[in-house]
């Protein structure tokens, strides 16, 4: 998560001081990621040293310094705004490589394994949906963040049935063969 | 505290011989009222028929099935009905409402059949249209209403009167995810008043609204949930983290 471009975004709306940008920042996301006061001064710091933002007194520092956006910092949060995430490469996942590493060793029973990954998963998801349930009509900023985190959660279980599925079907006499080399082996280039 | 619904080592078998299938295998499952449970699994695990052994809409082959501390095993089909009618409310995913009555006919209409007068069946059904926050639909047809609204006219008929067990199968299977989570407030609301709520499904995130989430693979109860934390540790880490 940027911080800096969060940042520049609640500019966007007007100038601020820094401890009006964490409280803001903080209300906005749900106080999911909590963010410490010299992180924001430190982020402020360097936009203004690049030209994203300006300060009324380059010269001062403390709490009463206010800060706006510059017409470069404008175009630098419009540009990131409509900038893909880096999705392109698959991360190397733990579950995925948990659950590989987990089929040929001997006495593992590779569902037992899956299964207790799904349990931790949707306790997880029952800890957001309870606060999501709890939480105010009004509170937008934390449904959005709780519901990114449902969903991503979600996507995990639902790989685990689907590789649940996809190990229950394979005829009893053909575990997966890590050593049996395909004809042709495809790979994926995985995020470090 | 009698528990709302106790399944004691229920096993349901479909068939005999070769095309012999082991549908429940020996469940234990037990809720109370005000509880959500939501039993989870794959297509084949059992949850359906679960759903329609805890309603006593199926015999089992073994075990015991209790409901508000009564065995099912020692009643007659009409004691059977009339406890169905009475205490046990279904919601299924194409909500099952009669084109042809409105709202809240539709939600009075089990007590009709139980034997209430027309105007103290209406009566009940727009309280329970009322306690859900539904009383602007009442005399709406369904084919009016969205399907989330249809949806969550069907949970009310579910709860109407003194009914303390709500059994839903996939109740937001034909829902958006907003409309789901619509229906899945109000399914919360209504065990958080009291009544034992079991909803089988094999969406994780359906499953998260629950009190507790058992597995069912194979027929087989495997594994289950540990309580959600209470509001009071909402803010502190998650687990496992």
């Amino acid at each position: 998560m940027s911080v800096r471009h969060a940042l520049l975004a609640l500019l966007s709306e007007g100038p601020k001081y820094g401890l009006q940008l964490r409280q803001e920042f903080e209300s906005r996301t749900g106080e999911v990621w909590p963010l410490n006061v010299g992180q924001v001064y430190t982020t402020l710091q360097r936009l203004e040293r690049d030209g994203l933002v300006e300060s009324d007194d380059p010269e001062g520092d403390g709490p009463q310094k206010g800060f706006r956006i510059t017409p470069t910092g404008g175009r630098e949060l419009a540009e990131w705004l409509r900038t893909p995430p880096d999705t392109v490469a698959p991360p190397r996942d733990e579950l995925v490589i948990k659950v590989l590493v987990a089929l040929p060793v001997p006495g593992v029973d590779v569902h037992e394994v899956i299964q207790v990954h799904r349990r931790h998963l949707v306790e997880l998801m029952q800890h957001y949906t309870h606060v999501k349930a709890e939480a105010s009509d009004r509170d937008v900023g934390l449904a959005l963040v709780v519901d990114a985190e449902l969903f991503r959660l979600e996507a995990v279980v639902r790989w685990l049935d689907a590789a649940d599925a996809r190990l229950t079907s394979l005829p009893a006499a053909s575990p997966v063969a890590t050593s049996a080399a395909p004809a042709r082996r495809h790979r994926l280039e995985v995020r470090p | 505290m009698t528990a709302m619904l106790e399944l004691r080592r229920v096993s349901k078998v479909y068939g005999s011989g070769p095309s012999r299938v082991q549908a429940l295998c020996e469940v234990d499952l037990t809720v109370d009222g005000g509880e959500l449970v939501a039993v989870m699994g794959p297509s084949g695990s059992g949850k359906s028929t679960l759903l329609t052994i805890a309603g006593s809409l199926e015999e089992l082959s073994a075990g015991e099935v209790l409901v508000d501390g009564s065995a099912l095993a020692g009643m007659t089909r009409n004691q059977r009905a009339r406890l169905r009618r009475r205490l046990i409310g279904y919601v299924f995913q194409d909500f099952n409402l009669l084109a042809g009555l409105t709202a809240v006919e539709n939600v009075a209409l089990p007590l009709e059949l139980d034997g209430l007068g027309q105007h103290a069946a209406r009566a009940a059904g727009v309280a329970a249209l009322d306690e859900l926050g539904l009383a602007d639909q009442a005399d709406r047809f369904p084919d009016e209403l969205s399907g989330g609204e249809r949806q969550r006219i069907a949970i009310a008929r579910a709860v109407v009167g003194d009914r303390r067990l709500l059994l839903a199968d996939e109740p937001t299977g034909a829902l958006d995810s907003v409309n789901g989570e619509a229906v899945m407030r109000l399914l919360r609301a209504a065990c958080k008043r009291g009544v034992a709520g079991v909803v089988v499904t094999h969406d994780a995130q359906l499953a998260s609204w629950a009190d507790r989430v058992v597995f069912l693979r194979d027929g087989r109860a495997v594994d289950q949930t540990a309580r959600p934390p209470g509001p009071e540790s909402l803010l502190a880490p998650r687990p496992g983290r």
